[in-house]
């Protein structure tokens, strides 16, 4: 086990490694300088600033400069923001999209199997159809419709709720809820077809023989063997749900990470755009790793290290 | 193992659980601290106002910001020379006074002995001479700097290319408070200048001890200016700003607080507005007509002007006068401002603004706007624009002509750029339009390499002064970069800054006649001066919104009532 984890932990680097190539040169590649002012400098004016910066050097320097400085784990500074460190920028702008991102894909998914569950033991009837409706418009509606309806009901007009902004726990409400939506359906989905599946099996026919209470039966021998698909989809939504929607971001006008990374894209920020896609690579792969654990937590079947031999 | 397992997960279970809970039993409560942001009017005989802005300060050191939140803060924290102030007239700042030399090359700044730094320094004339050869000096590498003062501040050309010591730079301390400023050459509006974020002072021990930091948090600048910015870092979303008690002028200012917001996405900020959140919030053009009605509602017009760049050297029918001409006459402005955007935007007729800049005292039409005199250059006209386009379409000997319009990706930059080919192509015969729309980085690539048929382009001005928006188009300009060269239009716009320099009216009258060449060699095709919808609250009384620079000046600004 503590071998497998070594060896996955090498994987990662060189993952990390390419992805952080790729990304530089596919960077350099985009039309214009970080300057801000650009259309106001005369172009000997701009090769001095750009001077300043060492982006006059050619790219394949940059590129190996930049390397030296993120194995001695520096990000660099800021062109955007004047002297900011990358790492504190996104140490400012994590906080917020982790919250709503865990909050809402832990609730969410926990919704979603009940959902599901409660569709798959009681199958084509009133709950079910009434579940699969549910979980069909949670992934087929966009979040930001839900977060501009809630919002308005909520907060707008019932004044239950803050409209916006970034404080305590309130604040993180509506989002999350905007937000849980689609791991909701999602897992309700995924639960409901495997359940159906897993609940015909022989298996579980054993254990009814058995006489096993039907709690027992649906949690224990059933439930187990359904969550193997969903934690499959579940390791690249919690990346997606922790890594911050711009949309949602905006609408609640909350300090998150996803909108700031679209910003530095239209900025040429350099330094952030490579900042945050190694940030969202490294959450990656690293749930990735976890799912992987938890599939033999999960299901012995699927054990990694081979057993115990 | 196998109970190991179990355990495990139902911890995983048990914690979701626990959240689950969280999230529902805590929304019972939240309504206790829905106002935040208000909190502060509650206080008895504070005056405080709650602002939204558009996106975060990238930058608070003077020579490096750049944008439009940067000079905003810079602003209102901070004084240099002079400040603007109602009508852009020029108010006492760090400088009481100050007197010319016969030449119009060497200012003398007298100024006052009770400014002070926040940290208790006093306000010299050395924090002048630093500021500004940091904001020149290339190892600081700041875009605002070179820009502002090169051709203005003696030897600032050469400092910022290496080529001089940063010493060189035409400005000097003559004891702590009196300010000698040589410029390159007369500069008829070098006192509209000083007010300009990248023309502040710094305090150079503060600057130097803080190193890197300088200016990416409250703790790490000085203010010294009406307000101070607490709770400010260069990522935060928000922050505030409170009255300045060692101000020089601190009687005058009224505030005692401003709160900030990040908030970017209109519909969000109106929301806030209704709950009364905020006491201002900039609407959106989809959000006009909902709110128009409202009682709240503003138009506060604005001194950015957008209009059609034509490239003479890409594709010859755009070389050709009379095709430019009809262009500019082929489109309908009045639909654009009214449909398009929505938002209180003028039709523009001509390059300079409205309300921008007028004529100088000693002119025939003396205080009258240089807009009205000139009048109406280019207007909506279909059937002059036919006969242009006939004359032109003769003189090319052809009766097809193509061309790419080009827009970036702005928010209505692409409604915009589909009206403009539709009407033109529509209105003159025997016209293509292809629209291209590319992001803005890469519509300034492709503007800079002249590799573009027609551009929609903006411009704000720099400084109080006409030269502002006529020196974009020199022969050779930095900012042409459409092949658009007349000797007369030289001849007359550089007379400006050289044997005219000194007397203001002449200098108007070659703007006047200038800015009539420009049209009548049909160079540029106007579409609209810029202006801002917004609902303002009652409560919000005093701000100035000034002509550039600093978008509003709080110093004069106070708290109505709230009915």
């Amino acid at each position: 086990m503590f071998r497998y984890i070594l060896q996955r932990l090498f994987y990662m680097l060189i993952t990390l490694f390419i992805i952080a190539t790729v990304t530089f040169f596919m960077m350099k590649m985009l039309p214009g300088s970080p300057l801000s002012a650009e259309d106001k400098l005369s172009e000997e004016q701009k090769a001095i600033v750009l001077e300043k910066y060492g982006l006059n050097d050619p790219v394949p320097v940059q590129y190996l400069r930049y390397m030296g400085g993120l194995v001695k784990g520096d990000l660099g500074v800021s062109f955007a923001f004047d002297n900011t460190p990358v790492t504190k920028i996104l140490m400012d702008r994590m906080g917020p999209s982790l919250q709503l991102g865990f909050q809402s894909l832990l609730i969410g998914s926990f919704i979603g199997i009940i959902l599901g569950l409660i569709a798959a033991v009681f199958r084509n009837g009133a709950i079910d159809y009434t579940s699969t409706i549910i979980a069909v418009l949670g992934s087929s509606i966009p979040n930001f419709v839900f977060a501009g309806i809630l919002q308005y009901v909520f907060a707008v007009r019932l004044e239950w709720f803050p409209v916006a902004l970034w404080g305590g726990f309130e604040y993180s409400i509506l989002p999350t809820i905007a937000l849980m939506i689609f791991p909701m359906a999602t897992a309700a989905r995924f639960i409901r077809t495997e359940m159906v599946d897993v609940l015909n099996s022989n298996f579980i026919l054993t254990a009814r023989a058995k006489g096993i209470s039907e709690v027992g039966v649906v949690f224990k021998h059933g439930l187990r063997n359904g969550l193997i698909p969903l934690i499959t989809v579940i390791g690249p939504m919690a990346v997606s749900m922790m890594t911050g929607s711009m949309v949602i971001e905006q609408i609640f006008a909350i300090p998150g990470i996803g909108e700031q990374f679209v910003t530095s894209v239209t900025l040429n920020d350099y330094p952030t755009i490579m900042g945050t896609t190694l940030l969202f690579a490294f959450l990656f792969v690293v749930i990735i790793l976890i799912i992987d654990l938890l599939y033999g937590l999960i299901d012995p079947r699927i054990r990694v290290s081979g057993g115990n031999s | 193992m196998k109970l190991k397992n179990w355990a495990l997960l139902l911890a995983f279970g048990l914690i979701l659980s626990v959240l689950a809970a969280c999230g529902g039993g805590s929304s019972e409560k939240p309504s206790d601290n829905a106002g935040k942001g208000t909190e502060g009017t509650a206080t008895e005989g504070e005056n405080v106002l709650n602002f939204v802005n558009g996106d975060t300060i990238p930058s608070m050191d003077p020579s490096l910001a750049t944008d439009e939140y940067g000079f905003q803060f810079l602003g209102t924290t901070m004084e240099g020379l002079y400040r603007l102030g109602e009508n852009a007239q020029i108010q006492e700042g760090i400088a009481i006074d100050h007197t010319v030399s016969d030449d119009g090359l060497t200012w003398t700044f007298n100024l006052r002995e009770d400014a002070k730094w926040s940290n208790g320094d006093p306000v010299t004339a050395n924090d002048f001479v630093y500021a500004w050869q940091r904001a020149v000096n290339p190892d600081t590498g700041s875009e605002y700097g070179p820009y502002m003062m090169n051709g203005v501040i003696k030897n600032a050309t050469a400092i910022s290319t290496g080529e001089a010591p940063v010493e060189d730079l035409g400005v000097k301390a003559d004891g702590d408070y009196t300010l000698v400023v040589e410029l390159e050459n007369p500069t008829a509006y070098f006192e509209s200048l000083t007010t300009f974020g990248t023309f502040l002072p710094l305090n150079q021990k503060f600057v130097e001890e803080q190193g890197d930091k300088f200016a990416t948090s409250s703790d790490t600048l000085l203010a010294n200016g009406p307000f101070i910015l607490k709770d400010w870092e260069s990522t935060s979303n928000s922050w505030n700003l409170v009255k300045n008690d060692d101000y020089w002028d601190a009687d005058t200012v009224q505030l005692d607080k401003m709160t900030y917001e990040v908030v970017k996405k209109p519909q969000t900020g109106v929301d806030l507005y209704e709950a009364g959140t905020v006491d201002r919030a900039p609407l959106s053009s989809d959000l006009v007509d909902q709110y128009a009605t409202h009682e709240d509602y503003t138009v506060e017009p604005q001194t950015a002007m957008y209009f059609l760049k034509m490239n003479e050297t890409r594709n010859e029918a755009l070389a050709n006068t009379n095709i430019r001409a009809a262009i500019s006459r082929a489109f309908d402005k009045e639909a654009i401002v009214n449909e398009i955007l929505n938002n209180g935007s003028l039709v523009a007729n001509g390059i300079l603004p409205s309300d921008f800049s007028r004529m100088p005292e000693d002119s025939p039409e003396a205080g009258t706007d240089f807009r009205e005199v000139n009048g109406d250059l280019v207007t909506y006209d279909v059937d002059a624009a036919l006969e242009y386009w006939n004359k032109g379409l003769e003189e090319l000997g052809t009766d097809a002509v193509e061309l790419e319009l080009l827009g970036d990706d702005g928010e209505s930059a692409k409604v915009m750029g589909e009206y403009l080919s539709n009407q033109l192509s529509t209105t003159l015969p025997g016209l293509t339009v292809t629209l291209k729309n590319v992001p803005f980085k890469q519509r300034l690539d492709l503007d800079s390499n002249m590799d573009y048929d027609l551009l929609i382009s903006g411009w704000g001005p720099d400084y109080l002064d006409p030269y502002t928006f006529l020196n974009l188009f020199l022969t050779d300009g930095d900012n042409n970069k459409m092949g658009y060269s007349n000797p007369k239009y030289d001849e007359l716009i550089n007379a400006t800054t050289t044997e005219l320099a000194t007397d203001n009216a002449a200098r108007y009258e070659n703007f006047l006649e200038a800015e009539k060449v420009l049209f009548e060699d049909a160079a540029i095709a106007p579409i609209y001066q810029k202006a801002v919808a917004q609902l303002v609250s009652p409560k919000v009384q005093g701000v100035i919104v000034n002509p550039f620079g600093a978008t509003y000046e709080y110093k004069w600004a106070s708290v109505g009532s709230a009915e």
